[in-house]
């Protein structure tokens, strides 16, 4: 049953390869962070060899792959920073 | 706010950031290079969170001042299309002595380049590429 709705943003890498900047995402409950990610890899064929996420963000702070995704949660995957 | 879309002006930081009991500052900037792991480099787009980044340099900044409570310090860290040598970021970090200021700049800019998510994509004569995606994960 897909009973919650979480807002996906893309970044840098991520938003070539998806397109977008974001969208919107109907989830079943109990959905964690990482399984978002395994579904992203099959979605798109440049994620396939990536099977270990890159660091995750809920609701702009790190969070673990096991992280249980809540209704209206803002989730982002954060490929390697290269800031400064 | 920690994050601009214009160039860096790291004098007026200076100025923002030094109080008269300090007796030295120490500015760092990171510069725009023409080359990167054997390529040529000609320009670079920082992309970022926005929001997030925000928090995470505040919290660096904040952590950094509780380490150093006699240094005042700030950064500005520029996003968008930058050509070879723009400044991308500068950290100024005042003290009454110069110890302190080394230190806590260093520090800000080695926990700046680990955790804030901020990107950069390459731009070269051999085409671009988002630096540290490749063979990752």
């Amino acid at each position: 049953m897909q009973s919650m709705k979480i807002r996906q943003l893309f970044f840098a890498v991520l938003r070539d390869i998806a397109g977008t900047d974001a969208r919107d995402l109907a989830l079943g409950d109990g959905t964690t962070a990482g399984q978002v990610w395994q579904s992203l890899r099959e979605q798109y064929a440049k994620l396939r060899d990536y099977a270990q996420p890159p660091m995750i963000a809920v609701n702009e702070s790190y969070a673990a792959p096991d992280t249980i995704l809540r209704d209206g949660d803002e989730l982002a995957f954060i490929p390697p920073v290269a800031g400064g | 706010m920690y994050l601009t879309d214009d160039p860096i002006d790291a004098r007026a930081l200076v100025t923002r950031v030094m109080r008269p009991t300090d007796g030295a500052y120490v500015l760092f900037e990171g510069v725009v290079r023409n080359h990167h792991e054997g390529k040529a480099v000609q320009s670079i787009f920082y992309d970022a969170y926005r929001p997030m980044a925000e928090k995470e340099i505040d919290a660096i900044v904040r952590d950094i001042l509780s380490r150093f409570p006699d240094v005042a310090l700030t950064v500005v860290h520029r996003l968008g299309h930058l050509v070879v040598g723009d400044s991308s970021i500068a950290i100024v970090t005042a003290s009454p002595h110069r110890a302190e200021a080394f230190a806590a700049c260093r520090m800000a800019i080695d926990r700046i380049k680990e955790t804030v998510p901020i990107w950069k994509k390459e731009r070269g004569p051999d085409g671009e590429e988002w630096v540290g995606w490749q063979g990752r994960c």
